[in-house]
């Protein structure tokens, strides 16, 4: 009797266990054009497949830190040259092959070869050679010791593929994650499903859907009618306030890598003058911008480096509003009544909206900003390859890419021999204390030197249903990572 | 005397009475909007933005706490401007068109300029659009190209119409005796008594130009900011339309307001000046 | 009347031939490179270089016009750049969203027009006839994108009776996938219904006055019978016409309203083409539709000629 009590408990478990939802259905604005994270810049592709699908050496956490991922463990040689990653064993690619010590070597050399189309190309640049010594060991030769390497090998763009599925994986891909590849409805969505072969723990959702709303009123109402659980970096922060007050949503406000920045063309006249960069910087009220086109989702930066870097310093202060010195600057810099430029502005609405603000604070000093809306394949050949613009604003959202500023073509052509000299040093220093001092280096020099107008930090606002839980609040990188995802009810 | 008749028919014709009040509304904000606006829309005041209407700002204030009816009144410059020029374009290029058609009825010029006509019609114009403003960039000027291309056609096509009939008529068959070109007749004879026409299908296209240039500016391809246009102005409050609902109220009823005061005005003139309508009721 | 065929055959020919040239010289003066817009901001040069030569950028004008006009021929759009995918896949995925709903709106634009048309005509100068004919004003007027948003939030934020967009495909139902097209449709039926229906409404009006309408109600035919019979049938001529031209202007022309309800549709498709610089996907729709229209008109042409003789002349 009580035998048969107990096992009825365990059904009705077992059921209201099988009733909880495992699916999941996931909006993001963006929809990727195909599918390989390895040869494409779009970061929607990563959000779909990062770590869902595909895995690398190592991984991103939550948090931003660099955690083993297919490598167990790795030995770093004394000069931080050589790099031997000891390889998960048990793991297999989703069509069901082994996962080797080859397929390592095969990925690497594709993504550096000379006719590889890989977005970041430069993170396997230091690489001299990868070798295989037995099925679950690589050894990876540097040119010269890289203090970030663990941490470019955690890019959605080192991530490991298998050798016989390459022909297809732009609409097929194959890879070792916790979700396998489903479906892709071209235009709509794109479904995962649970791989329950995978290494690591199972995780709690059986289905996952990727939902493609370009539109931010779309994504509103979906969301607002439940259409979707998750929209993943919600394009609008008008509505957050909406969702906020709604107990069945909650807000998820987290950091992103995104340092939105006026962009100043250092070359052309008259932003070849510190003094009008300057006059340019202190004429814009950050605040004025967090509020009127981020409805108040952001912090303020007063250089190029994310505030949540444990070397991040407070240099805002550089660039404290004032309209009057900033005249004042401007009438000293040879520019009594100003002078008019332009203010080439992307599609996201941080820019347009920025982009109106900032204009009309700069009318305020006197220069006349002529706005020009562009799609994104016009503004990479107008502002970015075509060095025409004077002003642009564009979020920078590669984690930890002050070296930018060592790039004299790169495109507001900033051009000091002495921050060159200084990233060139932190790319072979390896002591953390040392490499700290530098960063802060880094950042006060182009802070002071108002290579750009510095706006805010992007922040990262999703809206999840309030019953969903493990969703990253954080972006480290562009992904969805939903191996911690579950419903709680 | 006459005039004072065809005055009092027009004052009779409901329709013309009301669209011409309502378009007048429209060009009257516009041009005051020339010189006066109550507030000046350059200057961004985010701290008091998403008001809803009062005394102060009659229909509110936009994310921008720019006042609303200000940007209204130069946005009804943008539109207006826009829609004249393109059918203006349409007007200049397609009229000659469709006379020289009509005037050489029958040969390769018509041939040519019939086919031609057809191929612009099958174009998707709006895709068209899309592509002039890729090509060229988004501005006021490529908003009107793109509008005064398929406004070429249409007119091109009316005008070779209304002018085949008027060639078997007696006063063109004298002038043609006495020796004038066929350019001539078309200049003196033709045109002249297609005018009634063109004006009231330059109505209708009016306000097919101002609807297609709220479309244009709503998918982000008409003028620039910070200069207003409603079709900007409604993209712009589309997500704000659970929030402040006046925001993008304001604009799509000053576009549906206008579009139907030029329609309004453009049958109203049609029965004013086509007498065999009039006789038909309508 | 195969002369007259013949000729039209050739012009048509010569029309497409002129179209693929237009598209194909404006897509290639856009500005933007597609390898460099998919490669982002920190691609080096030799990898774009790479990823050009990957999609066949480096051929010269001349080969890739052949190449694309003798894929068409053979059936073939080519491959799309970004989706890496067949375009003629692409556009098939796309055709089954866009061409429901071109008929769904076409469907429900006639069944509004027609009944509003012929009671304003029949009780022509009624009340009836002006409010009708005033709200068909309003439709007319009405932007659709804006309709469109103001349906989303009534009923699909407010009333959630429908789902604010997207669709579910046609494999969960029939159902479920009209109703994803409902309001998408009903946004597109409106302004044309209210054409239809003053179309409708005039040329009812225009064959009700001729002379042997007149004759029929000398012969004592009364109210209702005329319009059925005769001055109904007569009037379908110009409404058929309009509603041919409704048609291809539903099919490619629903871009903004596929955008408000994120409907994966051919107009989107063309549109999100463009901003990614997927040349060969906005040249071959382009091309399709323009190609579409054509023949339509031919065949239009042609029915004209085969009941009115005298058109054929007119060359």
């Amino acid at each position: 009797m009580n035998r048969l009590m107990i096992s009825a408990v365990a059904v009705l478990a077992a059921t209201t266990a099988l009733n909880a939802k495992t699916d999941v259905t996931v909006g993001l604005q963006l929809e990727p054009p195909h599918l390989d994270p390895t040869s494409a810049a779009a970061g929607a592709i990563d959000q779909v497949v990062y770590s869902n699908v595909f895995e690398g050496l190592t991984r991103f956490g939550s948090d931003g830190s660099v955690n083993p991922g297919l490598a167990e463990s790795w030995d770093i040689s004394e000069d931080g040259t050589v790099y031997t990653f000891n390889l998960r064993s048990g793991v297999s690619f989703h069509d069901g092959s082994e996962f080797e010590a080859s397929d390592v070597v095969f990925s690497l050399e594709r993504a550096r070869a000379e006719d590889s189309t890989n977005a970041q190309k430069a993170l396997f640049a230091g690489i001299e050679s990868v070798e295989a010594t037995d099925a679950s060991t690589v050894v990876i030769t540097l040119a010269a010791p890289q203090g970030n390497f663990l941490f470019n090998m955690a890019w959605g763009d080192a991530v490991i593929v298998a050798p016989e599925s390459i022909e297809d994986i732009k609409t097929n891909p194959v890879g070792t994650g916790a979700f396998t590849f489903s479906d892709w409805k071209q235009g709509d969505s794109i479904t995962l499903t649970r791989n329950d072969e995978y290494w690591g723990a199972a995780p709690a959702l059986e289905e996952a859907t990727f939902k493609f709303i370009s539109e931010p009123t779309a994504a509103f109402a979906a969301m607002m009618a439940e259409d979707i659980d998750v929209f993943y970096s919600y394009p609008a922060p008008e509505n957050l306030a909406q969702f906020e007050a709604d107990p069945r949503f909650n807000v998820l406000a987290g950091n992103t890598e995104g340092e939105t920045i006026l962009a100043i063309n250092n070359k052309v006249e008259p932003f070849n003058d510190v003094r009008v960069r300057k006059a340019v910087s202190i004429a814009i009220d950050r605040q004025a911008i967090i509020d009127g086109a981020m409805f108040g989702y952001g912090t303020p930066i007063g250089s190029h480096f994310a505030p949540h870097n444990p070397d991040y310093i407070d240099l805002t202060g550089n660039a404290s509003f004032d309209p009057e010195a900033a005249k004042a600057l401007l009438a000293e810099a040879g520019y009594p009544d100003g002078f008019s430029t332009t203010l080439k502005l992307p599609p996201p609405s941080y820019a347009r909206r920025g982009g109106e603000i900032i204009a009309a604070q700069l009318r305020a000093i006197g220069i006349e900003a002529e706005i020009s809306n562009l799609e994104w394949a016009q503004w990479l050949e107008q502002a970015f390859r075509g060095y025409d613009f004077g002003l642009t604003i564009v979020s920078h959202t590669e984690p930890m890419d002050i070296g930018i500023y060592a790039r004299p073509e790169y495109y507001f052509q900033y051009d000091n021999a002495d921050f060159q000299a200084l990233i060139e040093d932190l790319s072979t220093e390896s002591d953390p204390a040392k490499r700290s001092e530098m960063l802060k280096q880094a950042q006060t020099i182009i802070s002071e030197d108002y290579v750009n107008g510095y706006l805010f930090q992007l922040a990262l606002t999703s809206v999840v249903n309030a019953k969903l839980s493990g969703i990253w609040a954080d972006a480290p990188t562009q992904a969805v990572d939903l191996t911690g995802v579950s419903w709680t009810e | 005397m006459r005039e004072a008749s065809f005055l009092s028919a027009a004052l009779r014709t409901r329709s013309l009475v009301i669209g011409v009040s309502l378009t007048f509304v429209f060009a009257l904000g516009a041009l005051v909007s020339l010189i006066w606006t109550p507030y000046d829309i350059t200057v961004l005041d985010i701290a008091s933005k998403m008001q809803t209407p009062s005394a102060q700002h009659v229909f509110g204030t936009d994310h921008f706490g720019r006042d609303i009816l200000s940007m209204i009144m130069i946005g009804a410059q943008t539109s207006i401007s826009v829609a004249i020029i393109a059918v203006g374009i349409g007007m200049v290029l397609g009229v000659p068109l469709g006379l020289a058609a009509a005037a050489r009825k029958g040969g390769l010029l018509d041939e040519i300029i019939m086919r031609g006509n057809d191929l612009v019609f099958a174009f998707p114009s709006l895709l068209i659009a899309i592509m002039i403003t890729a090509i060229f960039g988004p501005s006021a000027v490529n908003a009107i190209i793109a509008i005064g291309i398929f406004n070429i056609p249409v007119f091109a096509r009316l005008s070779r119409g209304a002018a085949l009939p008027l060639w078997t008529r007696d006063f063109v068959m004298s002038a043609r005796v006495s020796g004038k070109t066929a350019w001539r007749i078309s200049a003196e004879h033709i045109l002249p008594n297609i005018t009634n026409l063109l004006i009231v299908q330059g109505t209708i296209q009016f306000s097919l130009g101002i609807l297609a240039e709220a479309g244009l500016s709503y998918v982000g391809l008409g003028v620039q900011p910070p200069t207003p246009s409603w079709g900007r102005m409604l993209a712009e409050s589309q997500t704000l339309i659970s929030i402040a609902p006046h925001l993008a109220l304001v604009p799509g009823f000053a576009i549906l307001l206008t579009v139907l005061g030029l329609n309004l005005a453009g049958d109203g003139l049609r029965d004013l000046l086509d007498p065999r309508l009039r006789r038909a009721g309508r | 009347m195969l002369l007259y065929a013949t000729k039209r055959l050739g012009s048509l020919i010569i029309s497409l031939v002129v179209a693929s040239l237009v598209i194909f010289a404006c897509i290639e003066i856009v500005p933007g490179d597609p390898a460099a817009f998919m490669l982002g901001i920190n691609a080096q040069p030799d990898t774009i270089a790479a990823l050009r030569e990957e999609l066949g950028l480096n051929q010269t004008l001349s080969q890739r016009y052949l190449g694309w006009v003798g894929g068409m021929l053979t059936g073939d759009l080519g491959t799309s750049y970004t989706y890496r995918s067949p375009v003629n896949e692409i556009v098939a995925d796309r055709l089954v969203v866009s061409l429901p709903l071109a008929l769904y709106a076409l469907s429900l634009t006639v069944l509004i027009a027609f009944p509003v048309g012929i009671l304003a005509a029949a009780r022509r100068g009624s009340a009836t006839d002006v409010t009708v004919m005033g709200a068909t004003q309003l439709g007319v007027a009405v932007p659709n994108f804006w309709f469109a948003m103001l349906m989303v939030l009534v009923f699909a934020i407010n009333l959630r009776w429908f789902s604010a967009g997207g669709f579910p495909g046609w494999e969960d139902g029939f159902f479920a996938a009209m109703k994803a097209l409902t309001l998408p449709a009903i946004s597109l039926a409106l302004p044309q219904a209210s054409i239809l229906a003053r179309v409708m409404r005039s040329s009812l009006l225009d064959t009700l006055s001729e002379d042997y309408i007149r004759t029929a109600r000398a012969k004592g035919l009364k109210g209702h019978q005329v319009m059925w019979n005769h001055a109904l049938r007569n009037a379908m001529i110009p409404v058929l016409t309009i509603i041919g031209l409704q048609f291809s202007f539903l099919l490619a022309g629903a871009i903004i309203i596929e955008n408000v309800f994120f409907l994966p549709g051919l107009g989107r498709l063309v549109f999100q083409a463009i901003t990614q610089r997927d040349l060969i996907v906005v040249e071959s729709v382009v091309m399709l539709l323009v190609f579409a229209v054509i023949i339509v008109n031919f065949l239009v042409d042609l029915a004209y000629a085969w009941v009115d003789p005298r058109l054929r002349t007119r060359g």
